[in-house]
């Protein structure tokens, strides 16, 4: 039992490092727009670096942020009661991450839509884009301090709503947490701009990564002291057995990824970075284990045996899934398939022939249509058992699909087919599929419709200016 | 017991989140479909307008995205903010649903980025195929967040011991729970019907305002098409539905219609007001809620008065979003068989004034049918978040910060809304020329 109690929790705490050290990543992106340079050393112009942070986190960032709700959604299936407890007295910071959030997500859909030149709406959406790269972070980070120094009791709202993460270790988790964003920020887009062979911003980048870095650091060594001083058993928990371990190896990471960025070996650098940031994950969980919160052991806060099973093996479906998905999206990005420089081959080279394929027979699929249709409200309607309405739902989802190739496909194919008056273009043979010929024909314009309906002149052929409005 | 005043500011902050998502989930079921719909077009065909469409689509597709992953990120957080002990209580149930539903949108995440971003770079056919699991995504994600909505209103798969669930089965008590199915499909044909009737309504705007191009009647013809189709066969599903409520909600279903009383043979009351006892001022049609609750005129339906007062819903909240969602529905339904057949028949895409003013009110309709429905399940479900087990004031947080979160989250999704519109009025802006490159 204690063994099943206990594999939830790993899940949630790999789900806290790769959130760490990919949405971590994203957020630290956001910070650097805020800092974009263009004076005091630096090579590459502001737009150039507002450009590639842009482009780099552009087809990750809503993966990376899913991570966030597997782990909520993981602990409030596993870990009920403590789940309760922890967003009830954590309900502010809660807060001000999800606010961060939406700021963060709105600014992306924004961004993308405003040209270079637009300096006014540019800036807008870049400070509400770093504003939300330091608050989620900050907040979400103030949240494990509490966690870790036992300021959450068991309960509904039990704890204090502000002390509890207004307090010297959480703000220093929070700063330490935007730091790392910073830092793992900087290395990820150094390595970016490598593979785009960008000379300016990867010097530039190589900068930041190495003056992030050393605060970074600095940060985590003042955080120990910070404590030492404040949170005794969190300090023995770090300086003895697995959590000295993993603090070493948190630090000995550190220390080469800063080798290696100094060396412009940015590939290697990433992955030391990350594992730098995720060994400060589990040295905490290792410094807490086995208590979740004051008095309440993992095997205690977990949920029923067949809730735990239930959840493990929809991770490991999930996995089975999200794994190879994964694999396909990194893979991709690493390569440069997804960046913006096009590569040669791909794309127009293999648009595929305009053949003219026989359409499928349209009085067949209207037929099923109407059988379908009639079972389906049979089914559904007039029958009892719960298998029969299933059965009905399928097909009328299956009149519905029917229905919808029927009427979406250009009109001149259902000219002469379904109509009533044919039509010259689809009148005897099958119909062609090309969107050739007459314009009137192929979208279905009927002159007498505009005399009828409209007392108007009829549309403009294609190509012409489109009337004043 | 947590101040009432809290509990009515926490359900009025959960009712806006729901009432902000949900529009955009119908975009996650629907929009990914009619994409992939345009590009396989192009595919068959050649026909570079195709591509076009697919192309321009897929971008207001990864922002309303985008969008919707944040406002899907605020109700998780909320469901543990707000409501605290009902998943300290009852998490171990419904959690599950949650946890597989991450997976979905994990998957619609990622490949949505390499669908938007692989335009040009990846081979065309693989660029069709890598978004078929985003259109996956779009069911199976909306299947399990339904599940759990099922569970709440249905709640079975567990033992009560001590005001808490043990012995929790989470598969049976998500997926074999009876009343899961038709409110699942309901959803999904909602979600076609509002993202197709909003699309359809942007492109008869366009019509309206003179712009008649190929691009604007292609367009115009497959987003109304799949609204179209979809509105007719709610009316069929919905009444699946209203069945199912009917045998396991008496009181939703009492309360849906003002029914004071257990009554023989009960007559259906269109509009009016339902003033404690009866539905006044209404339209009655006699031995009609029998005929469509149980398919037999002299059926016996079960009143409000079966339970005591302080456990019925609020009857006239619940009546009167129950009637706009019917009426909207049969409207839409309507205007789907009118555009079929004119489609279907005389075999053209109908364009006249009248016609494309209709579509274009149609669009905000449905989200208000969609909403109104939302309202109608889930007031309908009060005093109870896990119906006839756990009462939503036993549920609700204990901080006393909800006030302040409740004004904050008005303002910031004033300022989303308002980018949002903003935005795509921009996309609507960009020329047809600048996607037609590569």
């Amino acid at each position: 039992m204690t063994m099943l109690a206990d594999v939830p929790m790993v899940f949630i705490l790999v789900g806290i490092a790769a959130y760490t050290v990919l949405s971590g990543a994203d957020f630290g992106a956001g910070l650097w727009t805020l800092v974009p340079g263009g004076g005091s050393g630096l090579q590459a112009s502001v737009a150039a670096t507002r450009d590639h942070t842009r482009h780099a986190i552009g087809p990750v960032w809503e993966a990376n942020h899913v991570w966030l709700i597997f782990v909520l959604t993981v602990a409030w299936t596993c870990y009920p009661g403590a789940f309760g407890s922890i967003v009830s007295t954590l309900a502010i910071p809660l807060l001000i991450a999800a606010i961060g959030i939406i700021f963060r997500g709105t600014a992306y859909a924004l961004r993308s839509q405003f040209a270079r030149d637009e300096e006014h709406g540019v800036r807008l959406v870049e400070y509400l884009f770093a504003l939300s790269s330091v608050l989620t972070p900050f907040a979400l980070a103030t949240v494990i301090g509490a966690i870790a120094t036992g300021r959450v009791p068991v309960g509904n709202a039990r704890g204090d709503l502000v002390t509890s993460w207004l307090n010297p270790v959480s703000v220093l988790a929070g700063v330490l947490a935007v730091a790392f964003s910073g830092y793992l920020a900087a290395v990820y887009l150094a390595a970016d701009a490598q593979r785009l062979t960008e000379r300016a911003l990867v010097h530039d980048f190589r900068i930041r990564a190495l003056a992030s870095g050393v605060v970074a650091g600095a940060l985590a060594l003042a955080g120990l002291l910070v404590i030492r001083v404040s949170a005794r058993p969190l300090w023995d928990g770090l300086t003895s057995g697995l959590g000295l371990v993993l603090v070493i190896v948190s630090a000995l990471a550190g220390v080469v990824t800063m080798v290696l960025v100094f060396a412009g070996r940015f590939g290697p650098a990433r992955a030391s970075a990350a594992l730098a940031v995720a060994a400060v994950i589990a040295g905490w969980a290792a410094a807490q284990s086995p208590f979740v919160l004051p008095g309440l052991t993992v095997a205690e806060a977990a949920a029923g045996r067949s809730t735990l099973i239930a959840t493990i093996i929809g991770v490991a479906v999930g996995a089975v899934v999200l794994v190879p998905s994964l694999a396909v999206l990194y893979s991709l990005v690493l390569r440069g398939r997804l960046d913006t420089v096009e590569i040669a081959g791909a794309g127009s080279g293999g648009v595929p022939r305009a053949v003219g394929r026989r359409s499928p027979r349209i009085s067949l699929a209207a037929g099923f249509a109407v059988v379908t249709l009639v079972a389906g409200v049979a089914l559904l309607v007039f029958a009892e058992p719960a298998w029969a309405n299933g059965l009905g739902a399928v097909a009328l989802i299956a009149c519905a699909v029917t229905v919808f190739t029927l009427a979406s496909r250009p009109a001149a194919e259902l000219a002469g087919r379904l109509s009533r008056r044919p039509r010259g273009s689809g009148r005897g043979g099958e119909p062609s599929l090309r969107l050739r010929g007459d314009w009137c024909a192929e979208n279905g314009v009927d002159s007498g419709f505009w005399v009828t309906f409209v007392h108007h002149s009829p549309p403009n052929p294609p190509g012409s200016p489109d009337p004043p409005s | 017991v947590v101040d009432q005043q809290y509990l009515f500011e926490a359900r009025q902050m959960q009712a806006l989140s729901l009432a902000v998502h949900i529009p955009l989930v119908c975009f996650g079921i629907a929009f990914p479909v009619l994409v992939l719909f345009a590009e396989w077009r192009y595919l068959r065909t050649g026909d570079p307008l195709y591509r076009t469409l697919a192309r321009r689509w897929s971008k207001i597709m990864l922002a309303l995205f985008a969008v919707g992953v944040v406002t899907g990120t605020i109700l998780s957080f909320e469901l543990g903010l707000l409501w605290p002990v009902w998943i300290q209580d009852f998490g171990n149930v419904f959690g599950l649903g949650f946890t597989l539903e991450g997976f979905s949108f994990f998957v619609e995440a990622i490949f949505i980025g390499i669908y938007v971003y692989g335009w040009d770079r990846l081979r065309p056919r693989t660029h069709f195929l890598s978004g078929l699991p985003i259109a996956l995504a779009g069911i199976t994600g909306s299947l399990f967040v339904i599940s759990v909505n099922a569970w709440m209103n249905h709640p079975t798969g567990f033992r009560l011991s001590g005001g808490r669930a043990v012995d929790a089965h989470p598969w049976s008590a998500l997926f074999a729970n009876p009343f899961f199915w038709s409110e699942y499909v309901h959803m999904y044909f909602a979600a076609y019907i509002v993202c197709g009737f909003l699309m359809a309504g942007a492109y008869a705007w366009a019509i309206l305002r003179g712009r008649r191009g190929r691009y604007e009647r292609t367009a115009l013809g497959i987003s109304l098409s799949a609204a179209a189709v979809a509105a007719p066969l709610q009316v069929v599903v919905g009444d699946w539905a209203a069945r199912d409520v009917a045998q396991a909600q008496p009181v939703k279903l009492a309360a849906l219609e003002g029914l004071a009383t257990t009554t023989r043979g009960a007559a259906e009351h269109l509009l009016g007001w339902y003033n404690g006892h009866a539905v006044v001022y209404g339209i009655d049609i006699p031995r009609l809620l029998s005929l469509l609750a149980f398919h037999n005129p002299n059926a016996t339906v079960r009143g409000l008065s079966i339970v005591p007062l302080a456990d019925q819903p609020p009857v006239n909240v619940v009546r009167f979003a129950f009637q706009a969602m019917v009426g909207i529905g049969t409207l839409l339904a309507l205007l789907g068989l009118v555009y079929l057949f004119l489609r279907l028949r005389r075999g053209r895409l109908p364009t006249a004034r009248w016609f494309c003013w209709a579509v274009v009110l149609a669009g905000p309709l449905s989200v208000v049918a969609l909403i109104s429905g939302w309202i109608t399940t889930e007031v309908g479900r009060q005093p109870w978040i896990v119906y006839e087990v756990m009462r939503v004031d036993a549920a609700v947080t204990g901080a006393r910060f909800i006030p302040f979160g409740y004004g904050a989250l008005w303002l910031v999704y004033i300022g989303l809304g308002g980018a949002v519109f903003w935005l795509l009025r921009r996309f609507s802006r960009v020329p047809l020329e600048d996607d037609d490159a590569g």
